[in-house]
């Protein structure tokens, strides 16, 4: 019985085998193409010195010397690093006290949660747009602009992905919630626990693993911001340094890349291939680390 | 006393569904400055940004009238860019991703191992690591048409798409495969005739997200289409504020509320589904 079942697997197995090159090839040309290819060639060409990639000279590791040179770069890293934990930390506490209120049973419930969601379904470059004209129509009373000044960028842009995240990551948590089980609770109450004991103590440890998704997404979503970042402020106000260097003030990790390549001089794109490379070992790096950090918390089960 | 606990745990939840409320109310008013501005005449939607349109400030419907053509470029034409595109990339993604998913899934070969690895992998990779060859890679081969991008979507997106997929049909039992398999179907119709429909509330979740990203996708498709010929909605809005301080306001406001009305009525209307969705999706770490 046992080894006719096995039979039937393998045969259906070998009989899939020979349809492989149906189900995984146009999968694998267009990955190929959209992914594994510009991958390799980037990485290629962040040690070359290039306008078009047919010309491009091998010069090793110049472009990454001058990426750590570069001021805009360094001043772009720490912009956006103070983004993503700030961002973070409000995203995270704003959208978890919601979904906690949320799983309280209060009337009107799925209501709240239709409308804390909805900013998610707007595209970046369109919330941009939104935003840059509420954060005018207000500083414009005091003869300011949200492109004159780079504290306002900097909160306006918090409280442009405030508005767009909390109810994704509130989605997240509310499922966490809704996952603790009954029992504990109830054990909890039946012990005489204060409602802030009951939270702290039984709730937030028992969904960790929510907090670790929202948090890994948060901070990655904060470093890869783009399309916010460019309709919003587009790095404005600039600030031309003593040594020439212009410094774009608001101008996030992702912007920096996009400029350098696509600016006027002809030998950025090397520095601006090799600034991608750092770019994504740093998000990948981050993403892993914070990973098997928030996961040594979680609650065994 | 019993009782007096009652009453204040019903008090707090009256108070917080009103904190809520208002929330809420403060939540939409970004939209609501959309609606407002876009009746708005341009030069006072800087000056009264938060007035309603009354007076010399009410523009009528001229503003809407205006952006059709706003930009020197029809705003119809960016429609149908963005749905032709977002409808064929989703299609193909959910297509192509979903027979792979199964081939990786039921195949034991170090082959399926090694393509699963790097779609986990490329998950982590952001788009500007690989966006400059990947443009000039999708201009050489022709990829730069609104009908030929969804191969570019379906390359850089294949992924998450097969990560999800994936897992779950490691989750479905092989015996109805088998026994389809016994009764002398072969894997083509195993596939689309056993799996698919088994597969389906995946499928919904992946192709909204597919749909999320694809429609409000900016960067990817400037780069890799010629925007002279195509552009889709978020670059054509985009390209509006050509040169600075001469963007009619106004007429931009039009533009991006008649780019996310449908957008609402969408999420409205399969809110259970997007929710779900997006959901899935973000429990992919």
């Amino acid at each position: 019985m046992k080894s006719k079942k096995k039979n039937a697997t393998n045969s259906l197995q070998k009989a899939t085998r020979r349809w492989g090159f149906l189900f995984m090839g146009p999968v694998l040309i267009a990955f190929i193409i959209g992914f594994v290819w510009p991958f390799i060639q980037g990485i290629w060409l962040s040690m070359c010195q290039f306008r078009l990639i047919s010309d491009a000279k091998f010069i090793g590791f110049g472009n990454y010397v001058k990426t750590f040179q570069d001021a805009s770069f360094r001043h772009a890293f720490w912009y956006t690093a103070m983004f993503a934990v700030v961002s973070l930390v409000i995203i995270n506490v704003l959208a978890f006290i919601v979904a906690y209120i949320l799983t309280l049973g209060i009337k009107g419930s799925n209501l709240y949660r239709t409308v804390f969601f909805m900013p998610n379904l707007i595209g970046g470059i369109v919330l941009g747009y939104i935003w840059s004209m509420i954060f005018d129509g207000i500083l414009g009373r005091y003869q300011t602009s949200i492109l004159l000044e780079s504290k306002y960028g900097f909160w306006g842009l918090i409280i442009l992905m405030c508005w767009q995240q909390i109810g994704y990551m509130m989605i997240i948590y509310v499922a966490g919630l809704q996952n603790v089980p009954g029992d504990i609770l109830e054990a909890a109450r039946i012990d005489g626990a204060t409602s802030m004991q009951t939270l702290f103590k039984v709730t937030i440890p028992n969904v960790m693993s929510s907090f670790t998704i929202c948090m890994f997404l948060s901070l990655t979503n904060g470093f890869k911001l783009f399309d916010q970042n460019l309709a919003l402020t587009g790095g404005q106000p600039f600030i031309i340094q003593p040594g020439g260097t212009t410094i774009k003030t608001t101008e996030m990790l992702a912007l920096n890349i996009y400029n350098t390549f696509y600016s006027s001089n002809t030998t950025s794109q090397g520095v601006a291939q090799a600034k991608a490379v750092i770019f994504f070992i740093l998000v990948a790096g981050l993403g892993l680390l914070q990973l098997s950090y928030t996961r040594k918390k979680e609650v065994q089960q | 006393m019993k009782e007096k606990t009652i009453s204040a745990a019903n008090r707090h939840k009256t108070i917080l569904s009103v904190i809520l409320a208002v929330v809420s109310i403060v939540y939409v008013l970004p939209v609501l400055a959309v609606v407002i501005n876009s009746f708005k005449q341009n030069t006072f939607v800087k000056t009264d940004t938060f007035a309603l349109p009354t007076g010399e400030m009410n523009a009528g419907f001229s503003n809407f009238v205006k952006g059709m053509t706003f930009g020197n470029y029809p705003f119809v034409n960016s429609v149908l860019y963005s749905v032709m595109i977002t409808l064929l990339s989703t299609f193909l993604i959910l297509l192509c991703t979903s027979m792979a998913a199964w081939y990786i899934a039921r195949v034991d070969s170090l082959f399926c191992k090694a393509v699963y690895f790097l779609c986990v992998f490329s998950m982590v990779v952001p788009f500007q690591m690989v966006m400059f060859p990947l443009s000039k890679t999708a201009d050489k081969l022709h990829l730069n048409t609104p009908w030929t991008i969804p191969v570019v979507y379906l390359g850089f997106g294949a992924g998450l798409a097969i990560f999800m997929f994936v897992g779950f049909v490691k989750a479905v039992p092989l015996e109805v495969e088998e026994a389809a398999s016994i009764d002398g179907c072969g894997p083509v119709r195993i596939f689309f005739q056993v799996v698919v429909p088994m597969l389906k509330p995946t499928m919904i979740s992946v192709g909204i997200l597919e749909i999320m990203w694809v429609w409000n996708d900016y960067l990817l498709p400037v780069l890799v289409l010629d925007i002279n010929k195509y552009r889709t909605i978020p670059i054509h809005i985009q390209y509006l504020k050509g040169s600075y301080g001469t963007v009619d306001l106004g007429a931009t406001m039009a533009l991006i509320l008649m780019s996310i009305i449908p957008v609402i009525i969408f999420y409205l209307s399969c809110q259970k589904y997007i929710i779900k969705g997006v959901a899935a999706g973000a429990v992919k770490g």
